[in-house]
């Protein structure tokens, strides 16, 4: 294991616990205001200072991360669970027409530029949550089909997939006991680069208010809100940045590492 | 050559109808009818009539359809409901600060990435390598908003060399304007210079390990030499792909930049027409981008093919 996966992987146990523990324990309640104490400069009774209604920022960004990883989380997780049937079905057979139709429509999803599908989808169905984890969501699903048919198609040309089809199993079974398997690590890989791009993305969707709304904190509206601030009391703006610069730098040099520790071959699609 | 873009040019247009298709059905499905939803819940029925007729919307959702992509391909996107003004106006304006802000990005990030990917590559494993490498991991893990508002931080409230935000308008010369762009070029630039440098580097040392850089190292030639003379020009081809991806990426962060320095581009036009529940405007703007991303990979692709005839033979 190189030294990037094993700073990759700390940090992002580091970001996960915050997360964790932000569910049972906080230094303060981040709803609770404190109007008298607002925009206070870190401090000992508040490590990384307060925001403009007094609220503990240190607890506002422990809840924050755990948003976005949920947001994130969900929204690969949408991708690999529409995107890796796709992709092993369209692997079954190379060039027949469920490969062509998957793999055009894939294409033409792939052509929508991720803002551009949460803006309309935003527009239609206002901002929220929810959308922006749908938009994201979406956006996963070629990439994940992607990978898994890549990976998958290099299988069915080896002897054990053979071995496998003459003792009489169905391509589906294969699929699902033998291909599966064997393309675990580089959707894992995948998949923790699409959870780097997802924090990125609620990030930057939740600061043009297409994302999380108030008075949900994510690391995306602390910014937001911190856009006007940001000259009287620039603390509000620095550590969610930090955060989300945190989380995203141990995401990827956790993928990096994993994929040269799995296979040095292997390549992922970076989008 | 004529086969492979034929080929492309047709895959191209298939791409245009399909997403314009989408983009239809989502708008009609928008809760209610488009009208009902443009004027909410309180609206006069006559009101309500008025702008049913004027959107069209009597009319059978084939013929509605054909009568949008039909005026997108003469340049008229219908009359925005909120503004009343043609929208395809409404977006040359913004697109005379959204466009150049994008291209001046582009530049910054070619311009930082090429020496820096170059300089990784020449110094593969050595420290050089190792600080450059770390840097573009940061780099691209940078929100480019937050390093906005950062730059605005450092560059405009303390040494105030910049203003925080706003266009002047192209109108008080062009220095002005560039002067204007800079920082949100800047902000821009940075993750995709990241990526790029990064790419550059990995391209160039997939070709320094090929058996001709060898022989033009046997030949006499220095490292440096082989590297601007043989290295470089093999190594653009993945190079050219990534900044054409970029074009896209770049277009559509300046969105969420705009916000940032408060700049009257595409990305303003479009956060008031999603508040004002401007779906006209809305719809033509979505369509707007995905027909620059499609076009451009389109173009990226024939470059790619017209440098390397072997991805020709291919498809």
């Amino acid at each position: 294991m190189s030294r990037g996966l094993w700073i990759g992987s700390g940090l992002t146990a580091l970001m996960l616990g915050l997360a964790l523990v932000s569910l049972v324990w906080t230094p303060y309640s981040y709803e609770q205001l404190d109007i008298p104490n607002k925009l206070l400069p870190p401090s000992l009774a508040h490590p990384l200072g307060t925001d403009h209604f007094g609220r503990d920022i240190l607890s506002m960004i422990m809840v924050g991360i755990r948003t976005s990883m949920g947001v994130a989380m969900v929204a690969v997780a949408i991708g690999l669970a529409f995107g890796i049937p796709l992709g092993l079905l369209a692997s079954q057979r190379k060039g027949g027409w469920i490969d062509e139709i998957i793999m055009r429509t894939n294409d033409v999803i792939f052509a929508f530029p991720l803002l551009a599908m949460a803006i309309l989808i935003t527009a239609v169905f206002g901002p929220s949550a929810t959308n922006a984890i749908v938009a994201f969501g979406i956006f996963n699903i070629p990439v994940f089909a992607r990978v898994a048919r890549g990976g998958a198609l290099s299988l069915w040309e080896r002897e054990f997939i053979f071995a496998a089809r003459v003792a009489g199993k169905s391509r589906m079974r294969i699929s699902a006991e033998h291909i599966l398997p064997n393309i675990l690590g580089i959707l894992i890989v995948q998949g923790t680069i699409q959870f780097a791009l997802g924090i990125q993305v609620e990030a930057a969707l939740s600061f043009v208010g297409l994302g999380v709304q108030p008075p949900t904190p994510s690391l995306g509206r602390m910014l937001a809100d911190a856009q006007t601030l940001v000259t009287i009391a620039p603390h509000i703006a620095i550590f969610p940045g930090l955060a989300i610069i945190g989380i995203v730098v141990g995401l990827n040099l956790m993928g990096d590492g994993l994929r040269d520790w799995l296979d040095p071959r292997i390549r992922v699609v970076r989008a | 050559m004529l086969r492979y873009t034929l080929k492309r040019l047709l895959s191209l247009v298939l791409s245009l109808m399909v997403a314009s298709l989408v983009i239809f059905a989502v708008i009609e499905i928008a809760p209610g009818d488009p009208a009902q939803f443009m004027l909410g819940v309180n609206a006069q029925p006559d009101t309500l009539a008025a702008l049913r007729s004027e959107l069209g919307l009597n009319a059978s959702k084939p013929v509605r359809y054909l009568a949008w992509v039909s005026g997108m391909l003469q340049g008229d996107f219908g009359t925005s409901y909120t503004y009343r003004t043609p929208v395809a106006g409404m977006i040359a304006d913004r697109l005379w600060v959204s466009l150049p802000l994008t291209l001046y990005a582009l530049a910054i990030s070619t311009l930082l990435a090429f020496p820096a990917g170059i300089y990784a590559a020449s110094q593969r494993g050595r420290m050089g390598d190792a600080a450059m490498m770390g840097t573009t991991q940061l780099g691209v893990a940078i929100p480019n908003f937050w390093f906005a508002m950062m730059l605005v931080l450092v560059f405009a409230v303390n040494l105030r060399w910049f203003n925080a935000g706003g266009f002047p308008g192209w109108d008080k010369g062009v220095w002005a304007g560039l002067h204007a762009l800079t920082l949100p070029a800047i902000s821009l630039a940075l993750p995709q210079a990241s990526i790029l440098a990064r790419v550059m580097r990995s391209a160039l040392l997939d070709v320094l390990g090929e058996d001709f850089m060898r022989t033009a190292r046997a030949k006499g030639l220095s490292r440096r030499q082989t590297i601007w003379r043989h290295g470089l020009r093999n190594a653009l081809i993945p190079v050219l792909t990534i900044i054409g991806l970029q074009v896209s990426f770049l277009l559509a962060g300046a969105i969420i930049i705009e916000q940032v320095f408060y700049l009257p581009g595409l990305g303003r036009l479009i956060f008031q027409s999603i508040n004002s529940r401007d779906l006209i405007v809305v719809e033509s703007v979505v369509m707007l981008l995905v027909f620059v991303v499609i076009t451009v990979n389109f173009l990226v692709d024939l470059t790619y093919a017209f440098v390397d005839p072997r991805l020709r033979a291919r498809t």
